[in-house]
């Protein structure tokens, strides 16, 4: 408990006329004299220059700060920066509070200048009421395992596993099939290349398998995790029994797998009715039938059909195969610009018919970007037919004798057609793998409403989890192709790289601290902390001659994000907020209600 | 008459939306005064009665859109606790409009701003609340 009576310093800005212009800023200063506890008040043009900086650093000094506001813009601007002005002047960063009258404030009451001003002062009046109660905090350090787990060994989880290792952290690499490379295993060739699948990733797995920083561990699994970041304990479960070790970071590269169209145009009850996958092996192991016409069904089970979403992968996966069959490879290299793509496109269009028959029924072809629209006009040139159908109006397929029929509607000549192909493949979206669910659980990390894991930010975090120190890239978090996954690979032990390679995570201290001796051991926080960061354990508490066994519940600094939910639930008042203590927040409840509040040492 | 309304914002979420109401330059009514807190799941049921027996007219909390808490689901909390506030203001003869729960966005200004109008505009047409300025 701070001890000293508080000595607040407010700094009023005027923000140039941000501020100074709608807000009577010299009345503001006026009023904040007034105000209990404030032994200095001033105004600053711009208080995040220099000069406004010096002033605060000068105050604290020569005023013998122990609390300073700054009243200006939004602390998502400067904080950070007021903060560390603080911390130079020798005043610890937890006494500084800042008030924002400026987005809150000034800009958006413009027109009412008079009203503009009570409310500023309104607004910094509670703010000093809060700030007198502040108390210092210390930021606590948590040491880092400098080591890795990564979850899969496909494109992705190799990628990671490598890129780690070769900066020189000791990472486990766990796959649950007894050889490396996940799903591309299943492909014949890649797009883009048009090059052996397996061979194209093969240089990657001899890296991986003769990197000394790799563990690799086939046929296992993850068995148990505990811990948080930079101490998990993770425990690892294969064919040579479990492994246990400690590490600092995990990532998740688990992939994904494909949906088996169960019910749709006829798979599973007619021959010749294959998934994109299941050409693509029968192509590898040279088991497809002879062919003189293949129909494609895009979609096949995507976007409202059965699941929800697109999985963006499918239609140039097709095209590729389509261009196989027709016979000509995908472009070996690719164009530099568009222009050569034209010329390539019109001499495609010259060549003779394509022997095999291809149709592509579709909604709409996804080959977005550069060289994968590229490819689509390439595919067009071929001579590949592609059939435009509407989801409420699919293309049926039935069987007359041993011969598939399709009938569909097509769209662009507005008529009923019907043809039969030798073979009809489906393009089905990838999905989420079964041990998913089980596996968010283990973790602690979510899944989204697709199932794929679910990413702390879909724009700004997109490959890190809410909980720290666990990461994700590839098909484990929605379909992406090879390149992709790549460069969400890096990016994935890039972010993990961080606090292995500080050796430390830092956390803010707002979070929560149990009052054992208030603690009833009821359980409720554990319950409802979205982190985990709460547990109960065993405690003896004793009362004259008496000793009871009894559970207190006690907040891991390190895993606790200060979202202060658990205060509120504590049914015995038994938990504090550091920074946002119930008596911080009611003094700036009592101001705003007009009540003098004693701000004295409590 | 000018009523007094608190409104409590989470960070991640309804404040940064408030600042975006600023940054943009909407107008909305100056009777509000933000209490910043970390989640709206931080809300405790006495804060809002409290605010209530100071003096204030209306009571508005704010936080991310469910789904899309910063804090995974401290505004899941935050609903049910509201829930129950509301309910103990009816039993209590207090109008329960006077205790509002919205969710606004940080990309979101322009909602900020027009639920602070509007929930001013309602407080207004509620009058005074009869608890205030009791102590």
């Amino acid at each position: 408990m701070e001890q000293t009576e508080p000595r607040i310093g407010v700094f009023v800005c005027h923000c140039g006329v941000n501020i100074g212009g709608f807000v009577d800023v010299p009345d503001v200063v006026r009023y904040v004299k007034t105000l209990p506890n404030v032994v200095h008040a001033d105004r600053n043009l711009y208080t995040c220059a220099d000069d406004g900086l010096a002033a605060i650093r000068d105050a604290i000094k020569e005023r013998d700060l122990n609390r300073v506001i700054v009243a200006s813009c939004t602390p998502r601007t400067h904080a950070p920066l007021f903060k560390r002005t603080c911390e130079e002047a020798g005043l610890n960063k937890y006494l500084f509070e800042f008030v924002n009258i400026r987005e809150h404030c000034s800009w958006v009451h413009m027109k009412e200048p008079e009203k503009a001003t009570e409310k500023a002062k309104m607004l910094i009046a509670m703010g000093v009421a809060k700030a007198a109660l502040l108390e210092p905090q210390e930021e606590e350090r948590v040491p880092v395992e400098p080591k890795a787990l990564v979850l899969g060994g496909g494109v992705a989880g190799m990628t990671a596993a490598l890129s780690l290792a070769n900066q020189g952290f000791e990472t486990y690499l766990v796959e649950k099939e007894d050889k490396l490379g996940g799903f591309v295993r299943n492909l014949d060739t890649l797009y883009q290349t048009g090059k052996d699948a397996l061979e194209s990733i093969t240089p990657l797995i001899d890296k991986v398998t003769a990197n000394k920083n790799i563990h690799i561990l086939t046929s296992s699994t993850l068995k148990d995790v505990e811990g948080y970041i930079g101490n998990y304990e993770v425990t690892m479960a294969g064919n040579g029994g479990e492994t246990v070790a400690k590490v600092g970071a995990i990532i998740v590269a688990t992939g994904a797998e494909e949906y088996k169209p169960a019910g749709l145009y006829g798979y599973g009850e007619y021959e010749n009715v294959v998934t994109l996958k299941e050409f693509e092996r029968m192509e590898k192991e040279k088991t497809l039938p002879a062919t003189k016409s293949v129909a494609f069904i895009q979609c096949a089970g995507a976007r409202g059909q059965v699941l929800e979403y697109c999985s963006r992968i499918c239609c140039t996966n097709a095209i590729k195969s389509a261009m196989k069959l027709v016979g000509t490879e995908a472009p070996e290299t690719l164009p530099e610009a568009g222009r050569v793509g034209r010329r390539r496109r019109r001499k495609a269009v010259a060549s003779a018919p394509p022997e095999v028959e291809v149709t592509i029924f579709n909604r709409g072809i996804t080959t977005y970007g550069v060289e994968h629209e590229l490819m689509y006009n390439n595919a067009r040139g071929m001579g590949i037919r592609f059939v435009k159908y509407t989801p409420e109006n699919p293309p049926e397929v039935s069987r007359e004798g041993d011969r598939l029929v399709i009938s569909y509607h097509n769209e662009t000549l507005k008529t009923d057609q019907t043809m039969s192909p030798d073979l009809i493949v489906l393009s089905t979206p990838l999905v989420q793998i079964p041990e998913a669910e089980e596996l968010s659980k283990m973790l602690k990390v979510p899944l989204g409403r697709d199932k794929f894991f679910f990413e702390a930010h879909v724009k700004l975090r997109p490959l890190d989890f809410a909980t720290d120190g666990i990461y994700l890239c590839g098909t484990a978090h929605a379909p992406v192709f090879i390149d992709e996954a790549i460069y969400q690979a890096y990016g994935a032990a890039s972010r993990a790289s961080i606090p292995l390679a500080n050796g430390y995570v830092q956390a803010e201290a707002i979070t929560a601290v149990v009052d054992e001796e208030r603690c009833i051991g009821c359980g409720s926080c554990v319950d409802i902390c979205p982190y985990h960061a709460i547990e109960l354990s065993e405690k003896e508490v004793i009362l004259e001659e008496i000793t009871l066994a009894t559970r207190k519940s006690s907040v891991n600094p390190a895993v606790c994000k200060g979202c202060g939910t658990c205060v509120v639930t504590c049914p015995v008042g038994a938990i504090t907020q550091r920074n946002f203590t119930t008596p911080q927040i009611t003094a700036a409840i009592k101001v705003f209600g007009g009540v003098p509040v004693s701000l004295g040492v409590s | 008459m000018e009523p007094k309304i608190v409104a409590f914002c989470c960070k991640w979420c309804s404040s940064a939306g408030a600042d975006l109401a600023g940054t943009s330059r909407m107008k909305y009514p100056p009777n509000i005064r933000i209490i910043r807190v970390m989640c709206s799941g931080r809300i405790e049921p006495s804060y809002i009665l409290h605010a209530l027996e100071l003096g204030a007219d209306g009571v508005i909390i704010t936080g991310c859109h469910l789904g899309d808490c910063h804090y995974i689901a401290g505004n899941e909390q935050a609903k049910k606790r509201v829930e129950m506030t509301t309910e103990l203001l009816e039993t209590m003869g207090i109008d329960p409009r006077r205790l509002r729960l919205e969710w606004i966005s940080a990309s979101e200004g322009a909602r900020f701003a027009s639920v602070m109008t509007d929930f001013v505009e309602e407080i207004k047409e509620l009058g005074h609340s009869p608890l205030g300025g009791v102590s």
